[in-house]
């Protein structure tokens, strides 16, 4: 109806005008960026250089535990377990006599954590000493040439290709990861910032009492859908524009790279393109922007922005009715809000977190169950897509989770426009649960 | 223009509207009173199509009402106002109208006009925040009746306004009314009811207690109450056919006893050779009939459960 248009307009032209919509969509990747690029800063900042003094009566390892950059082993004599804190170092390992064929159990004593990725590091460096030592001791091998075996035996790479039948196309996990849990983010935290937009616009209506105005002229459901549509219009702009943002980032991201690389990268491709992978002669740098942009192109974008739309506006309708009936019931107190709010920011917060544990496993039944369910299935089955339909995702779930999700918005709609519709009139005392239940499922 | 029959609506706890007929004429001003919780409200909501009546009709022009259509034909100001505060002010206008079913066009001409009329032009681009209480109001009037309803609805339509622009806004009703619209006035002052309404209807918990035009009800409640001012009075006066209730100078109220008429007053009177100067009936104001119809009542309305 024409109605219903106008109440669209107005709901997205009055946000779209507003300098607030603006600066969050420019502001907001920024501000991602900015969180991610600062917390890769941090970690590698946060590498300190541990000093880590061995106390190694029996010299097993003095020349096969070797230090680096971020770990340093000291094997000075002097420093024991006593003073080694007095000597810069923050731990000391000590190294028992060696059993051969049992297990043998160091230890580390510290004034200060070292991490558990620190921790981890140093096993490693253990265990490839005892290799080495055991090696060395065992044969007859010089150490020159069992530093020159391991150094030329970091050779081998593991590359996955996804089986689609005729072709199979390289994969990367680790760009599929990082789609996926960019859009179940995405989607997460959009669903709750339009959803508090609804609910706000909803309840600022109620409150300036301009409610009962429009409603005599439109019936309260048209009024909420008309509300719903415009603000979810707003958030589709917004993508669009991030898109495009993306798109001209990567352009100006381009310009940056040296030409000589970039004309040794389309060598790569062309040479790629003949069957002849003779990527020996590129340099590495050129290497590496050629994978990057090799997987960036090989992830199905069509399909992945395609499902985004279609889950981002499946979650939003979802959750959005919700929030616009809880608006239609509370009064000016805002902490009446926050009871009513609880059962349905809950379902979001576990989809993020049954998300962040199922993109590990995409093809899981964690996974697979929570992307049918329409609660937490926008979230989730945006994340298990980027790793590839219909191998990881079968078309079945894919089309069985979007109709179950157009299905369960339609319920809630419906569900939320009964709420919503006695609500928004009602002034005074905050409903109960079971008179919402009342307003809800009985004809009345 | 307007017929309402046997209307009822009932609430988990109150009967909010309980089988009240009324009609409004066409271009007539009719005025809806009641006590606080009388089922004012819920009423109104039924005819501008807020709530579904749950018995009763309400023919529109002789055909049943149809929330969709008809809602275009009716323009509501309820008594808590309200418009969107950080719209801009001409563009809510035109955005109201337009929900009514104006053409942009002819919203814009319309709003450019009644912005005229009210002198509002300097305010088409601010927003309602920046708006003093009266000027809101002025504005909610205006975009009531924008759009040419043919019934407008008005709940307390001069509440916090200045006298200028109470009369303002009454002079636009009675010009409404003029040029053919029918208005419902709803309002707890009795003054202005008498001075602005051709018909009441008064309604108690849900319940019309009253029907008629404004001096048929105060005839049906006159107490034959008269004032007489003569010189001299006379010495001794007949308690046989009226009683004087006040005295006051060379002035009495009296009322007079059933079976007697003013002529037999006037000849006792002059009989008496006493002159008189005046002699008038006192009609009741509807304040004191209105507080005579609700008293007694209880004051505000208690919760009571409904069987059904």
């Amino acid at each position: 109806m024409n109605k219903i248009g106008l109440i669209i307009r107005r709901e997205y032209l009055t946000r779209i005008r507003n300098k607030t919509f603006l600066l969050s969509t420019f502001l907001l990747p920024v501000i991602i960026v900015l969180g991610i690029a600062g917390t890769v800063f941090l970690a590698i900042k946060g590498k300190t250089n541990h000093r880590i003094a061995v106390s190694d009566q029996n010299s097993y390892f003095r020349d096969y535990l070797k230090s680096d950059s971020s770990i340093y082993f000291d094997f000075s004599p002097g420093i024991d377990t006593i003073n080694y804190a007095e000597k810069n170092c923050s731990a000391v390992l000590i190294i028992p006599v060696l059993n051969e064929g049992q297990k043998t159990i160091y230890r580390l004593k510290y004034k200060k954590q070292l991490g558990l990725a620190n921790i981890d590091d140093l096993e490693k460096r253990i265990n490839a000493a005892i290799t080495d030592h055991l090696i060395y001791i065992k044969t007859n091998i010089t150490r020159s040439r069992l530093d020159s075996i391991r150094a030329s035996s970091d050779m081998g790479e593991l590359q996955t290709f996804s089986d689609e039948g005729k072709r199979s196309q390289q994969s990367s996990q680790g760009l599929s990861y990082a789609i996926g849990y960019t859009c179940g983010f995405l989607i997460y935290l959009l669903t709750f910032i339009y959803g508090a937009m609804v609910m706000r616009g909803v309840s600022e209506e109620k409150t300036s009492r301009v409610a009962e105005v429009i409603v005599s002229s439109v019936k309260p459901f048209p009024l909420m859908l008309g509300k719903i549509i415009g603000i979810g219009a707003v958030g589709l702009t917004q993508f669009l524009l991030w898109i495009v943002l993306g798109i001209v980032l990567a352009l100006v991201a381009q310009a940056f790279i040296p030409h000589e690389l970039l004309q040794e990268v389309n060598n790569i491709q062309k040479a790629n393109a003949m069957g002849n992978a003779q990527m020996a002669q590129s340099s590495e740098a050129a290497r590496q922007i050629f994978e990057v942009k090799q997987s960036i192109q090989n992830a199905n974008w069509l399909l992945i922005i395609g499902c985004y739309i279609f889950y981002f506006i499946g979650g939003y309708l979802f959750y959005a009715s919700l929030f616009a009936a809880v608006g239609s019931v509370v009064n000016e107190d805002p902490q009446e809000a926050q009871s009513l709010l609880l059962p349905i920011t809950m379902p979001i917060i576990f989809s993020f977190i049954i998300m962040s544990v199922a993109i590990q496993d995409p093809g899981g039944s964690l996974a697979v169950w929570a992307s049918m369910i329409p609660f937490s299935s926008p979230i989730v089955m945006m994340a298990r897509i980027p790793y590839g339909v219909p191998t990881t995702v079968p078309y079945w779930q894919l089309l069985l989770s979007m109709i179950l999700l157009a299905g369960g918005f339609l319920f809630t709609t419906w569900m939320a426009g009964k709420i919503y519709r006695t609500g928004i009139l009602l002034y005074g005392k905050k409903p109960t649960w079971k008179t919402m239940w009342k307003w809800a499922f009985n004809n009345g | 223009m307007l017929e309402v029959a046997h209307l009822k609506k009932y609430f988990t706890t109150q009967k909010a509207v309980d089988d009240i007929s009324f009609n409004v004429e066409k271009g007539s001003i009719f005025g809806l009173l009641g006590p606080n919780g009388a089922g004012k409200t819920t009423l109104i909501r039924m005819i501008t199509g807020i709530f579904y009546p749950d018995e009763g009709n309400i023919l529109f022009n002789g055909e049943k009402f149809n929330t969709d259509e008809d809602s275009a034909r009716i323009g509501y100001m309820p008594e808590e106002r309200g418009l969107y505060k950080k719209m801009k002010i001409g563009e809510q206008a035109i955005y109201l109208a337009r929900l009514k079913g104006l053409s942009s066009s002819d919203a814009f001409s319309q709003a450019k006009d009644w912005f005229t009329r009210f002198e509002m032009q300097s305010w088409w681009n601010k927003k309602i925040e920046d708006l003093s209480k009266g000027m809101a109001q002025k504005l909610q009037f205006v975009t009531t009746v924008l759009h040419r309803p043919e019934l407008i609805i008005l709940d307390e339509p001069f509440s916090g306004l200045d006298p200028v622009n109470a009369n303002l806004i009454k002079d636009e009703i009675f010009r409404l009314a003029a040029n053919g619209a029918s208005i419902i006035f709803s309002t707890h002052r009795m003054e202005q009811v008498e001075e602005i309404c051709n018909h009441i209807i008064l309604i108690n918990k849900g319940k019309k207690i009253l029907d008629g035009t404004v001096n048929h009800v105060k005839q049906e409640f006159k107490e034959n109450l008269f004032r007489i001012t003569a010189s001299p009075l006379p010495g001794h006066l007949p308690d046989s056919v009226f009683e004087v209730l006040t005295k006051k100078e060379q002035s009495l109220t009296i009322r007079i006893k059933e079976g007697h008429s003013p002529n037999d007053v006037l000849r006792y009177f002059i009989d008496q050779q006493s002159n008189i100067s005046v002699f008038t009936e006192l009609l009741p104001s509807l304040n004191e009939i209105f507080i005579k119809l609700v008293e007694g009542t209880s004051l505000s309305r208690q919760f009571q459960p409904i069987q059904s």
